[in-house]
């Protein structure tokens, strides 16, 4: 019985890196770019729910879908000034400015929103009890759990069987080919940023309701992670993010359990070397041909 | 190719003597500007906060060649280079500790400290750089940032005390050493009691080593294989350059430089924590590195001294300190890396030189 | 474009090296005093805390218009052990005499050893480790060193039969939490207490339920949480959504969780605490500063804002009692205040009657408090 509770605390977790690592394989996918502001762009959605919730005395649903347009504004302003005029450049450029992008938007939220860490409100409420109340699940991780498989169908569907969708594979396969095709390349960037990062507001908000504690920097642990699961499941590939996501929940978990809670993320890294040595691409990475 | 070289063979002879003469300048910059800093410390006309940041600039400059040495040299990205700081760090740090007594000299204790520091990151280099150098690209910076993140999480957790009865060593298990001895290492509060021994002559002294040896490698038959490598692996395979071999000779030296700026980075703070040695620390570095050019080791001293200085510098703008370094930070790479910038700034000089050319062109017939 | 930028950077390094000699000359009627702590970064919170307090004191005493003035210039270290040291040159560049330590422990152990060399007095508010004050005879500490919070919250669990089985929830990488734990549980072990589970978290933990369910498993029926509030925020959170409802007791760290925006109370009704101080306390004294505070910034202060408040004004007592002025050098200041620290009792915001051992330590009383309705009630 513990070890299912355990089981059912890492899959939630799980779900919550595997939102934010879809936002990452869908712009690492098209763009190729490791975008690190990513994670900030979560805390920023967040923030702005909270601020819905709290201060304005919302609707939760109103809250979340201000966080989403939002973060999707904000993510194609990103793209527009900070990685469009690097598109020719290497992608090591574009990882330092990222990185900057991400130092600016935690510099932006404690001065925006001071440091002073923000309890997030409860919007989902009470627990489900199984087994004579030997079990307790609690609403808020079935939620999160549904929204995550939710998006992850989605999105797949989208990515497969949209004009869109097609436009995305395209670029991310050839960009030069996918332009004489007469698919506008920077208009699908520009999409992708804005899909991934109005995932990130959902993520956000998700993450919070479970975790309720929300800072300048509650984006940057959790992105790193989320990051992580993305290349734990092959980054670029949509099932692989949501596998990904869910292997290093539950493994973050059930190392902290049986083995040490001070190594936990010790645990998480030395899984994530030992699948890469084993499969260089990750669980479910495409294999690359070098080319002579 | 990439950086194919058309130049005539009868270039190519003056063009060694060329990089040599480069190299010496920068030899001769270090040197120069440490005799300067050295003569106005003396004089008391720096102020404390530049004083005390002559030791951390050699550091992280050090950390910066040692970086380009494996990124752009090698060119394999790695995010995970504080991670050897680290190792260098602590081990450095506990062998300076244990040779307190035996070795009365501390800067015979410094050297003997960063030499130790070195080769356990070396070590560390080898156990990662074996299995992981076979990884590509984006896969194997995430295994160093991955890496990275181990070493941090086990040196929080590490114990080590010494006493009369020697040395005692544990990981995760809370120990104390004896009440005549003391906690070298104690876990989240990291190296403890360290009596600062790095001098900026050492420093500097590290950094001119460093450099030589970096454009010894560079310049030797092993550096032109390793940047064969970089530039097109199966073509450089194809002549017979054994890549797992070299791949791991400039990896480990990368790391073991590092470590050596470990363990004097520890020697400058009376503390030492290993969540110094993150992931931060490790793009800082990167950003070092990146800024001052790929493969550009002048650069990239010249990078980490001038980021190094800036957040200070900045201090003076308060609250947003951190948001104009993270700003100046934006502007400078997309200033620095985009294409069509770029291609204004050629034109404007080639015209520049359009008009020397003309101009020589002309004297020369008057002449 | 490479030329132009290496010039340029280097013009830069050229006049900052010398622009930045200059200071240091002038001299001034006040007296300067310098603090620092993490105005930026995930430990901000602490750092601002405790600059805004002093500034409030500093401008406090100023309006007084009496003989001591003070001029105070607080500077940011990221809560990083380097940037301390870059802080404290700093502030010594500029001339500072009188000095407030660092806000976080690790800083403090860089920069405490700094300030005894120069032999310039150090007071830190919150820097709680042991360690801190043994740099110097120079260096002192406003809030409990970590040992004392321990084994105090064991003998009032044990006076007060709050329960049998106790369970401990620390963080295992900062020495404030590790501090606190291990003179608890030899405390604990001298005085009989049945402590059932000890389990930990590192920093950016958010998810406790490993914790909670060892605890919940133990059938512990106390549960002892020697950490900063916002991770004991997350902690009760999830403790109410496994139904686990044990007795909860905190230290110091603890306070401020009731003025957490958007923390919902009733999670932590019952709850006690350890801490010297309370912002909800009737006297004038701390009324006045909780009003203030609340009127400058909106929001309550916490204990780190109290510590560096009470830090000011010790050292403004020193100061009167041992005729300081400001054309004293900042060594001869350190000599005098050493020698009134010794002696003094001091009454502030965070208790009555505080004095302090030649090592450093401060004796004061924790307080014990109950949380009832939202807001502390005193436990005695």
């Amino acid at each position: 019985m513990k070890f299912l509770s355990n089981l059912i605390n890492g899959i939630s977790l799980g779900s919550v890196y595997a939102i934010i690592a879809l936002g990452y394989t869908m712009v690492y996918g098209i763009a190729r770019m490791l975008n690190f502001a990513h994670g900030d762009v979560i805390m920023v959605g967040a923030y702005i729910c909270f601020f819905a919730i709290y201060s304005f005395n919302l609707n939760p649903v109103i809250g979340i879908l201000m966080a989403v347009v939002v973060c999707t504004v904000l993510g194609v302003v990103i793209e527009k000034l900070a990685y469009k005029p690097l598109r020719q450049a290497t992608s090591l450029a574009v990882l330092i400015t990222a990185i900057g992008v991400s130092y600016f938007l935690q510099n932006m939220a404690q001065l925006l929103w001071s440091a002073n860490p923000k309890v997030f409100p409860t919007i989902i409420n009470g627990s489900i009890k199984l087994f004579g109340g030997e079990l307790s699940i609690s609403r808020t991780t079935i939620v999160i759990v549904l929204v995550c498989a939710l998006i992850v169908v989605g999105l797949s569907i989208f990515v497969n069987h949209t004009k869109m969708g097609k436009a995305m594979r395209a670029c991310s396969e050839d960009k030069e080919a996918a332009q004489l095709m007469g698919i506008n390349v920077n208009k699908t960037i520009s999409m992708t940023f804005a899909i991934g990062s109005a995932l990130a507001a959902i993520a956000g908000v998700l993450m919070c309701c479970a975790y309720p504690n929300l800072q300048p920097t509650t984006g940057s642990m959790p992105g790193i992670k989320a990051f992580t699961a993305a290349v734990f499941g092959g980054i670029g590939s949509i099932p692989g993010a949501f596998i990904g996501g869910i292997l290093l929940g539950v493994l973050e978990i059930l190392g902290s359990a049986y083995i040490s809670t001070e190594l936990k993320d010790a645990i998480v890294f030395l899984a994530l070397i030992i699948v890469l040595l084993v499969k260089p691409t990750g669980i479910l990475g495409k294999k690359i041909h070098e080319k002579v | 190719m990439k950086n194919s070289n058309n130049a005539p063979r009868s270039n190519f002879l003056s063009n060694i003597s060329k990089t040599t003469r480069s190299n010496f300048i920068t030899y001769g910059i270090i040197i120069v500007v440490y005799v300067i800093m050295q003569i106005l410390v003396n004089a008391g006309a720096v102020s404390n906060l530049i004083r005390g940041q002559l030791i951390p600039i050699c550091v992280f400059a050090t950390m910066a060649v040692s970086l380009n040495l494996c990124v752009g040299i090698l060119g394999e990205l790695s995010l995970g280079h504080a991670g050897f700081m680290s190792v260098g760090a602590f081990t450095g740090a506990v062998a300076i500790a244990c040779m307190e007594s035996a070795i009365p000299s501390p800067i015979l204790r410094l050297i003997l400290g960063m030499l130790i520091g070195a080769v356990f990151a070396a070590i560390a280099g080898v156990i990662i750089g074996i299995p992981v150098l076979k990884l590509n690209g984006d896969y194997l910076a995430i295994v160093t940032l991955a890496f990275g993140e181990i070493i941090r999480s086990i040196f929080t957790n590490v114990y080590v005390g010494l006493d009369s009865a020697g040395l005692h060593f544990s990981i995760l298990n809370r120990i104390k050493a004896a009440e005549d001895g003391k906690m070298i290492i104690n876990g989240a509060i990291g190296l403890t009691g360290i009596k600062p021994i790095a001098t900026f002559f050492m420093a500097a002294l590290l950094l001119l080593v460093t450099l030589i040896i970096v454009f010894n490698l560079i310049n030797s038959k092993t550096g032109r294989a390793v940047m064969a490598l970089r530039d097109n692996q199966i073509a450089a395979q194809s002549i017979g350059i054994s890549i797992p071999k070299f791949k791991l000779m400039a990896f480990v030296i990368s790391a073991a430089i590092a470590g050596a700026a470990g363990t004097m980075f520890a020697e400058n703070y009376s503390t030492m924590l290993a969540t110094k040695f993150d992931f931060n620390t490790s793009i800082l570095i990167l950003v070092f590195v990146v800024l001052g050019g790929l493969g550009n080791i002048r650069g990239s001293i010249i990078a980490a001294a001038v980021l190094t200085l800036l957040p200070e510098l900045l201090r003076s703008v308060k609250d947003y300190r951190m948001l104009a370094y993270a700003i100046i930070l934006i502007v400078v790479m997309i200033f620095k890396n985009s294409p069509s910038i770029q291609a204004k700034m050629a034109l404007m000089r080639s015209k520049k030189t359009a008009r020397k050319k003309t101009k020589k062109a002309s004297i020369g017939k008057e002449a | 474009m490479k030329k132009v930028i290496a010039t340029l950077l280097a013009a830069v390094l050229a006049v900052t090296c010398l622009t930045a000699c200059g200071n240091g000359g002038s001299k001034s009627s006040a007296i300067k005093i310098g603090g620092q702590g993490p105005l930026t970064g995930n430990a901000a919170i602490y750092g601002l805390a405790c600059q805004r307090a002093a500034q409030i004191a500093v401008d406090e005493i100023n309006e007084k218009a009496g003989k001591t003035v003070f001029e105070l210039k607080y500077e940011d270290d990221q809560h990083d052990v380097s940037v301390a040291a870059n802080a404290y040159n700093a502030l010594t560049d500029w001339g500072m005499q009188i000095y407030l330590g660092c806000v976080t422990s690790g800083p403090c152990l860089v920069t405490a050893p700094m300030a005894a060399n120069d032999n310039i007095f150090f007071l830190t508010p919150s820097g709680s480790t042991a360690d801190i004050v043994k740099a110097g005879s120079n260096v002192y500490q406003m809030c409990f060193a970590d040992p004392n919070q321990g084994s105090a919250s064991a003998e009032y669990i044990k006076k007060k039969e709050l329960g049998s089985k106790i369970a401990v929830i620390y963080q295992s990488d900062i020495d404030y939490s590790m501090g606190i734990y291990d003179t608890f549980i030899s405390k604990a072990a001298e005085l009989g207490l049945d402590v059932v589970s000890e389990s930990s978290f590192v920093t950016d933990a958010v998810d406790f339920s490993v914790q909670i369910a060892a605890a919940k498993d133990a059938g512990a029926d106390v549960l002892y949480l020697p950490i900063y509030y916002q991770e004991a925020s997350l902690i009760l959170a999830q403790c109410k959504n496994v139904d686990y409802a044990p007795v909860v007791f905190g230290v110091d760290g603890m306070d401020g969780i009731l003025t957490l925006e958007g923390f919902d109370t009733s999670l932590a009704e019952d709850v006690m605490l350890l801490t010297p101080f309370s912002a909800d306390a009737s006297d004038e004294k701390t009324q006045n500063f909780v009003k203030k505070y609340n009127e400058l910034y909106n929001e309550t202060p916490n204990q780190f804002a109290a510590d560096t408040y009470d830090c000011v004004y010790a050292i403004y007592q020193a100061v009167q009692e041992g005729k300081l002025d400001a054309s004293m050098s900042a060594s001869e200041m350190c000599d005098k205040l050493v020698e009134q620290f010794n002696t003094m009792t001091f009454d502030g915001i965070t208790g009555t009657g505080m004095s302090w051992s030649e090592d450093g330590y401060v004796t004061k009383d924790p307080k014990g408090m109950i949380i009832k309705d939202g807001v502390y009630v005193g436990l005695d």
